[in-house]
């Protein structure tokens, strides 16, 4: 008989959890989405405010980054201007792989109130978007709950990126 | 090999990155941290040094002023929010000031307490905004987490107030719409009782810290001169000692009653700057602190009595025919304001903000202005930037206060 057998579940050696690539991938992407710090008008303020003392951002995992190479997710928080709209493309493009977008407010959604001749009517005709979240401007525990949506939108998908592209747009 | 220019996309493709003369142009912005907003520097660099600063801005533009051309007046105010959207209730104020001047009202004594209230609250609220922005700017990154603390706090009395923490358009033309709730002036004595020991929990973790005095004295000069002539206002005039507050100038609102006393510095550098905002703020709290005593004195009445432009109140708009017609007529069509030219100065956190309005008799304005303060910083960031280190462009940015929505409208 050899020694060295262990069993496993009872006395107290390494546990074994079985699971999926998927699951195990989107876990950790789920619990460590690190936004773009993309404030573009007011709802930006209240994107800082969630990310300080009150709300505290930090305990979901969200920390903002100044660079969208080192980012998976674009909140998009305000109205986009059409001559800011290059740039909002641009750096979209600049995030790497898999990356996901807010849309936060009802300009970045729509135009909102600002229906002009300078405003994009809607950041999905430029890139784009996960969720939209409704308000003008939404509260910061309105961005949160996005953020929890996005987790959970996040642990259905497949960590293969050909059936990720296609499931985004089922 | 050289860029080629391209007049189709003139803004961005016709800077020319590489140069001859051994300076280095960098891109600011617009998406960037320290930005506040949407600006975009474009910095011709010798070295670490800069030796031309060009501010781009419009990448908020919105055209305001164009939708206020189509908009009936109680249709514009809740775009006004959406300038200067750190104290949305100066801005509000500021509009329904023009066209009460505009007009020839005359506001109810409660009402005036109530906004005078509002708009100091507003004022504590965007200092510390810009005392947390411009700590982190800096790296103090605490200073972030201790200000937004607080400013949560003033932000709960906005929403217990108007029900909204950011857009507020707590203010109407011709007075306000909603008395104070119950319990809210006790909840206001109970903020700014606790307010100054803050103010001086920031002071002490600042005031004397040799890497925020490194970074910010002697950064950032605005000599008077060059103050007056880029139409400086607020706290970028009185920073360079010179004694301007519209408060002081031209009182409105209760201003002239209420006894404050308006800090100036002659230091004229960032640091100057920042104690003057710290100082602002305890004086904010002396003028809420007499407002609660006057707010006891006052008729309950909210709005003007004036019924070719103001709506009766609710309760005579349920029971009385002509004050219903007379707000069918004033909902559907709008007010119509005498012809005429009207300019109302008031002192927002920022600076001077005012509403220039051209009325031609119509509901609509014929053109409508806003001379916001913020604008007139970000042009003087191309005179004080030159001459100055990288590092300290952002403190000097973070130093003028600007915000985006004011700036492009």
């Amino acid at each position: 008989m050899a020694q060295h057998q262990v069993n496993y579940a009872s006395s107290g050696g390494l546990p074994v959890a079985l699971t999926t690539v998927d699951k195990l991938l989107n876990w950790g992407r789920s619990n460590s989405l690190w936004p773009l710090t993309y404030g573009l008008a007011c709802c930006a303020i209240e994107m800082m405010a969630s990310g300080a003392s009150r709300f505290d951002f930090d305990r979901m995992g969200v920390i903002f980054r100044a660079s969208p190479r080192q980012a998976d997710v674009m909140i998009l928080a305000g109205t986009l201007s059409k001559k800011h709209a290059e740039f909002a493309r641009r750096l979209y493009d600049q995030m790497a792989e898999p990356k996901w977008v807010i849309s936060m407010g009802s300009c970045a959604n729509t135009g909102g109130m600002f229906n002009t001749y300078a405003t994009v009517q809607g950041v999905d005709r430029i890139i784009p978007v996960d969720i939209y979240l409704p308000g003008c401007a939404p509260r910061p525990e309105t961005l949160q709950y996005a953020m929890m949506m996005l987790q959970k939108k996040i642990r259905r998908e497949s960590a293969d990126m050909k059936k990720r592209k296609l499931q985004r747009f089922v | 090999m050289q860029q080629q220019p391209n007049k189709l996309r003139p803004f961005f493709e016709n800077l020319n990155f590489e140069r001859d003369d051994n300076t280095m142009v960098i891109n600011f912005g617009p998406q960037h941290p320290s930005a506040h907003g949407q600006l975009r520097l474009i910095l011709e660099l010798d070295g670490e040094q800069v030796v031309k600063a060009h501010p781009d801005i419009g990448y908020l533009h919105r055209g305001i002023e164009k939708m206020a051309e189509n908009m009936i007046y109680n249709e514009f105010l809740p775009t006004t929010d959406r300038m200067d959207y750190i104290a949305s209730t100066s801005n509000n104020y500021a509009f329904a000031l023009a066209v009460e001047r505009l007009i020839g009202l005359e506001v109810p004594r409660r009402a005036q307490v109530i906004r005078t209230m509002l708009l100091e609250l507003n004022r504590i609220i965007s200092h510390l905004f810009f005392l947390a922005t411009h700590a982190l700017d800096v790296g103090a990154m605490s200073i972030f987490l201790y200000a937004f603390r607080e400013r949560e706090f003033a932000m709960d009395l906005m929403e217990d107030y108007c029900g909204a923490r950011l857009t507020h358009s707590a203010v109407r033309i011709g007075g306000v719409p909603l008395d104070l709730p119950e319990g809210w002036l006790t909840q206001l004595t109970d903020f700014i009782d606790r307010l100054p020991a803050q103010i001086k929990l920031y002071e002490d973790l600042l005031t004397e810290n040799r890497i925020w005095k490194m970074r910010l004295e002697d950064v950032g000069i605005v000599t008077p001169e060059q103050a007056l002539e880029w139409g400086c206002t607020g706290i970028m005039l009185r920073g360079s000692g010179i004694k301007y507050d519209v408060r002081k100038e031209e009182p409105y609102e209760l201003y002239g009653e209420l006894d404050f006393d308006i800090p100036v510095t002659d230091r004229c550098d960032s640091y100057g700057r920042y104690r003057l905002y710290m100082e602002e703020m305890r004086q904010s709290v002396r003028i809420l602190r007499q407002l609660i005593g006057m707010y006891a004195k006052t008729e309950p009445k909210l709005m003007a009595h004036a019924p070719q432009y103001i709506s009766a109140p609710k309760e005579e708009i349920m029971t009385q025919n002509y004050a219903l017609m007379q707000h069918f007529v004033l909902v559907t069509q709008g007010m119509r304001p005498p012809k005429g030219t009207v300019y109302a100065p008031t002192e927002s956190p920022k600076g001077e903000l005012g509403f220039w309005i051209r009325s031609e008799g119509e509901p609509y304005a014929y053109r409508l202005k806003a001379r916001a303060p913020s604008f007139f910083h970000t042009g003087i960031l191309q005179d004080i930037l030159p001459g100055t280190y990288i590092p300290d462009v952002v403190t000097i940015i973070g130093s003028t206060n600007i915000v985006f929505g004011e700036v492009d409208r």
